[in-house]
Formats: structure tokens, C-alpha cells, sequence
């Protein structure tokens, strides 16, 4: 459903981002269960995590070190002091009645992550990082009057990563979103996977009349799972807001849910008492006092960067911004990049092939770099034919398709295939002399003044010897022949 | 009342009325507590002297699925069964 516009230049949106990270571990949070994803329902849970009588949580000391890490590199400041909290709340995916999440003391304050939006870099505050567990699934499908549970996700371990509401457009929300994506994956602390539910997304979000101070009272969105959904979802919300304020109404301070099959977001009606979550001190988990040794240890493992990765793929390689800027955004890119011009490649025409060709084959079969047939050193190998004259650009093309339908490496796919350029002036002149014999007219036409034949021409002898001749030689003698 | 839905307690007026005074009476009980002289006490949410305890990141085994539903009122073989929740 499409709303009306009214006035939108009058408002501004103000919106702050809640983002769910699974982090990066191979057990839950408090219990040795397996995190694995995809596993029969219900056959990840112990005592511990279905909050059996008696239990006593133990952290898993992976995920602060998640969370550390990641706060180290958004600048937040590492609390000296943190620990944990009860949520209180009835689910039935929440099998304790609370969850262990943290409230007023988070492991992480503080720090911002920088987007570019149209050429200008802007800087989003971050307000805490917090480490939380996960709560079950819930499945309504097919069930009649029942729904189902499956616990495998509860006590999986989560970042939220809270933003300040320096947010102004659903696009600063996605670009937002896909910086912190790409530095989670970076600091392999999670995966970023979304359609797995490892990142989610809640989006607090008001208007107000462009110069005012105050805010508008905020709207919360709930469980974007997707990019695309983010700018969605934020778009209709604020049409929504500016409409009800324009027609004299007032906004509800709730929680609304986007369904991305209407592109509309519903109002989720749940009891003002829900939010009476009560949270107080986990009384079973001790404090978090991290000693300056531990967190430094953290911080020497700490990776390069995707702003500091494509600022050194601008210098060092004098590549373009935009080429830079798509292929640091996911790490295995960057590094199956740096690999195939360590390997030999020029780099502008590695990234050339990458964003092109390579892009395009492994989109077509959904595919992620991770499981690219060619080896980077390959296509360093077939950019090194080219520039001896082995090949000429266009067999490339050929040579790189059959490259990555085999994984073989350039010199034996040219050689099985006979695809070296010809670049004997003999046999190409004697392929010239056959074209030229059989197109009389085409050559009365060209002498009259009609240049554009001689793509004709290169054409015709480029299907004789089957793409193989040497364009810059063939481009020679034709010009030679013809005048 | 608000207590006893927050709780998910069904209880009926009068019941509330006796568990009003029972509770308030509880509440006076643990009031005497502020009558201590905190003053120089640092304030502390753990009765023991202990920080950072953690364990590794090491798989453990997991209970079998029908040792885990084995204590649920309602269940399928893989499944909590509920009533369903209208969302």
C-alpha cells in the first residue's frame, strides 16, 4: 500500500538502530550446548539453558571477547565493571521467565561507526554494546490451535549494538547497517548472516517539524531482517507519522511490526504491562572486571578494517574509490583480491575482472566468493597471457569462462582449448586477403566514406580465425590494405 | 493486581485482600533492613568476593530431545506445544 505524500520537506525523521549480533562462538552464552544452525528442533538444550531448577549459568569467555573486540574497534570505552541483569517477562519462548541480558552497567559504552552518504562521511554515536542470550523460536504454521516451540536458539549469545538517534534517512539506516555488517564480519565476531537470524535489526524512530528541538515521540519497529527492509520499512513509518501528524492526530508511543510482503507496518497491541520488565542484578552471574592485560591482548588481534582496508587499496594500488570501496566491503573479497595482485595481477584490471565478469558468473549461480571455482593466483596467471600477447582480450573471456567452469588455470585451459592469439602478420594477412576477396562492394562503400565498415571488416576476420587474431596487428593491415 | 498479572498469578478479589496485608507485612519485615547504617558499606549486587568467572568455548553434550520435553505439560515428539500466540 502506497502512502500519500503530504509535505514531507517540512519533518525530519530522527532514528536510532538496535542491532542484534549472534556473536561468533561455537556454545551458548551460559552452557556448553552447540549453537549450530539448522539442527533438529530442541536437540541443543540442557538443564541450564531450558532454566531448570538449580542450574547455575557459567559465561563462555569467547563471547566477551566478541563483545570486547567489537567495541574496541567502534571506540566504544570497555566498562572496567560490568554485569549482568534479569529481564523479567512471560514468552513461551523464554522458558526462565527472564532473560539475562545487561542494563545498567553494559560491557561497552560510548564509540561510533562512520557511513558515506552522496560523497560525505558522517559519524554515528554509539550508545552501549550489551551482551544478552537469545530466546527460543516460536512456530505458528500449521499447528490449528497450538503453536510450537523450539529452544535450540535460547541462550545463543547476542551483541546489541545500540545506536544514539543520529539517524536522519532510511538510507543512513542502511548504510549504517551494512557498516557494521561488514566490521562484525571483519572482526569475525559474527557472521552477518540474515536470512539465519544472525543480525536483526529494531528501529526506534520519530519526526518532527525540521528546526525543532524537541523529539516527536518514537515508534519502534521491530525485526528487520534485511537491508532492503531497513529502507522499507523506515520509509512507510515515516510517511505514516508525518500523515497522522499533518491530519491533526497524534502518534502512539508502540511497537509495530513491518511485514515485507505488504511493505506496511501494524501496530503490534501488546499490554502496557508487558513492559514492566522489573530487571535487577543477575544474582548467579559474578561481575565482569576485565584486567588492562586481557583487553590489550584483544586489541593486538585486532584486523585491519574495511575504512582502513580500502583507504590503503586507494594508495597503494591507485585504485578508484568505488572499486576500492567494493572490495573491502566483505573481507574474503578483499583478501581473494590481495592475493591475485600479490600473485601477479596489475590491479586496476584485477578489480576490473573481479567487479565485472567474476561478479556476474557468481551471482548467476548464487554464489559467494568463498566457493569460487578460479583461484585468485589464476586469474593473475591469464592477466599475465594478455599482457605478453598470448592471448588478446577478447579469448580472455572465453579463457576466464572455462576457467571457472574447470578451476584449471589459464595456461592449460589455452592450450587444451588452442586459444593462442595468432599473431603471425602471414596468417593473418592470408585471412585479410579471403575477407577483402569476398566483399567488393562493403570495400567501394568504406573508400566512399562509410568508416563504420571497418568493424565489418575486423569483424568477418575475427570469425575466420575464430576470435583468435591479434587485434592491434589485424587493426594494421586492414587500415594498410584499404587505403 | 498489577503484580499478580505481571506474576501470572490468578487470584480472586477477596484472595487479593488477605495477600495485600500478607504481602505489605513482608515488606515492613525487610524495611527494617534501612535502618542500618550503610554509610561506609561500597554497595554491591554479589554477597561473594568473586569476578570474571568463565569457562571455555568447548562443545558439551546436549540432553536428548525427549529427556528435554519429558517435564513439558503439552508436547509433540520434537516440539513445546502452547496455545497458540496471536501475533
Amino acid at each position: 500500500m502506497a502512502l500519500k505524500e503530504t509535505n514531507p520537506m517540512k519533518y525530519e525523521a530522527v532514528i536510532g538502530l538496535e542491532v542484534h549480533a549472534q556473536m561468533a562462538t561455537d556454545t551458548k552464552i551460559f552452557c556448553g550446548c552447540s549453537t549450530k544452525f539448522g539442527s533438529e528442533p530442541n536437540s541443543q538444550t540442557c538443564p541450564v539453558c531450558i532454566g531448570m531448577p538449580g542450574v547455575l549459568p557459567v559465561l563462555n569467555k569467547k563471547a566477551v571477547e566478541c563483545a570486547i573486540k567489537t567495541g574496541l574497534a567502534v571506540q566504544s570505552k570497555i566498562s572496567a565493571y560490568s554485569r549482568f541483569a534479569r529481564k523479567n517477562y512471560f514468552y513461551p519462548d523464554l522458558p526462565k521467565g527472564y532473560q539475562v541480558s545487561q542494563y545498567e552497567l553494559p560491557i561497552c559504552e560510548g564509540g561510533h561507526i562512520e557511513i558515506v552518504i552522496d560523497g560525505e562521511v558522517k559519524r554515528i554515536g554509539l550508545t552501549r554494546i550489551h551482551m544478552e542470550e537469545d530466546a527460543g523460536k516460536n512456530i505458528h504454521e500449521g499447528g490449528g490451535p497450538y503453536s510450537f516451540v523450539d529452544l535450540n536458539r535460547t541462550g545463543v549469545p547476542l551483541m546489541e549494538i545500540v545506536s544514539e538517534p543520529d539517524i536522519r534517512t532510511p538510507a543512513e539506516a542502511a548504510a549504517y547497517m551494512k557498516k557494521l555488517r561488514a566490521i562484525l564480519r571483519y572482526l569475525e565476531v559474527c557472521d552477518g548472516n540474515m536470512e539465519q537470524g544472525s543480525l536483526r535489526c529494531d528501529a526506534n524512530v520519530s519526526v518532527r517539524p525540521i528546526g525543532q528541538k524537541e523529539l516527536g515521540v518514537k515508534v519502534e519497529l521491530k525485526n528487520i531482517n534485511s537491508f532492503r527492509y531497513v529502507e522499507k520499512a523506515l520509509e512507510y513509518e515515516i510517511k505514516r507519522q508525518i500523515n497522522v501528524i499533518e491530519s491533526g492526530g497524534k502518534i502512539v508511543q508502540e511497537t509495530r511490526l513491518f511485514d515485507s510482503s505488504t511493505g506496511v507496518t501494524q501496530s503490534m497491541r501488546s499490554k502496557e504491562e508487558a513492559h514492566d520488565y522489573r530487571y535487577f542484578p543477575e544474582p548467579d552471574l559474578v561481575p565482569i572486571v576485565p584486567s588492562e592485560a586481557w583487553i590489550e591482548k584483544i586489541r593486538q588481534a585486532l584486523t585491519e578494517l574495511p575504512d582502513a582496508k580500502r583507504e590503503r587499496f586507494v594508495t597503494k594500488y591507485s585504485l578508484p574509490e568505488y572499486d576500492a570501496e567494493l572490495l573491502t566491503t566483505d573481507k574474503t573479497v578483499a583478501d581473494w583480491y590481495e592475493t591475485a595482485v600479490l600473485a601477479g595481477g596489475q590491479p586496476k584490471a584485477v578489480s576490473n575482472w573481479m567487479m565485472g565478469e567474476l561478479t556476474k558468473m557468481l551471482n548467476d549461480e548464487n554464489k559467494s566468493i568463498e566457493n569460487c571455482p578460479i583461484k585468485p593466483e589464476h586469474l593473475a596467471g591469464m592477466l599475465k597471457l594478455i599482457d605478453n600477447g598470448t592471448i588478446s582480450g577478447k579469448i580472455a573471456k572465453t579463457v576466464f569462462e572455462e576457467m571457472y567452469k574447470t578451476g584449471k588455470n589459464a595456461d592449460a585451459v589455452v592450450k587444451e582449448k588452442g586459444l593462442v592469439q595468432i599473431s603471425d602478420e602471414g596468417a593473418i594477412e592470408k585471412a585479410v586477403d579471403e575477407v577483402l576477396s569476398k566483399s567488393a562492394q562493403e570495400i567501394e562503400r568504406f573508400k566512399a566514406g562509410d568508416e563504420k565498415l571497418m568493424g565489418f571488416f575486423v569483424g568477418q576476420v575475427m570469425k575466420a580465425t575464430k576470435g583468435k587474431a591479434n587485434p592491434q596487428m589485424l587493426n594494421e593491415l586492414l587500415r594498410k590494405k584499404l587505403s | 493486581m498489577h503484580i499478580a498479572g505481571l506474576s501470572r498469578l490468578s487470584i480472586l478479589d477477596k484472595e487479593a485482600e488477605t495477600l495485600r496485608g500478607q504481602l505489605n507485612s513482608i515488606l515492613d519485615y525487610v524495611e527494617q533492613l534501612g535502618k542500618l547504617d550503610t554509610a561506609n558499606i561500597e554497595p554491591t549486587s554479589h554477597v561473594l568476593p568473586l569476578n570474571n568467572v568463565m569457562r571455555e568455548d568447548l562443545v558439551k553434550d546436549s540432553l536428548p530431545i525427549e529427556e528435554a520435553l519429558r517435564n513439558a505439560p503439552d508436547g509433540t515428539e520434537k516440539f513445546y506445544r502452547v496455545p497458540k500466540i496471536i501475533e
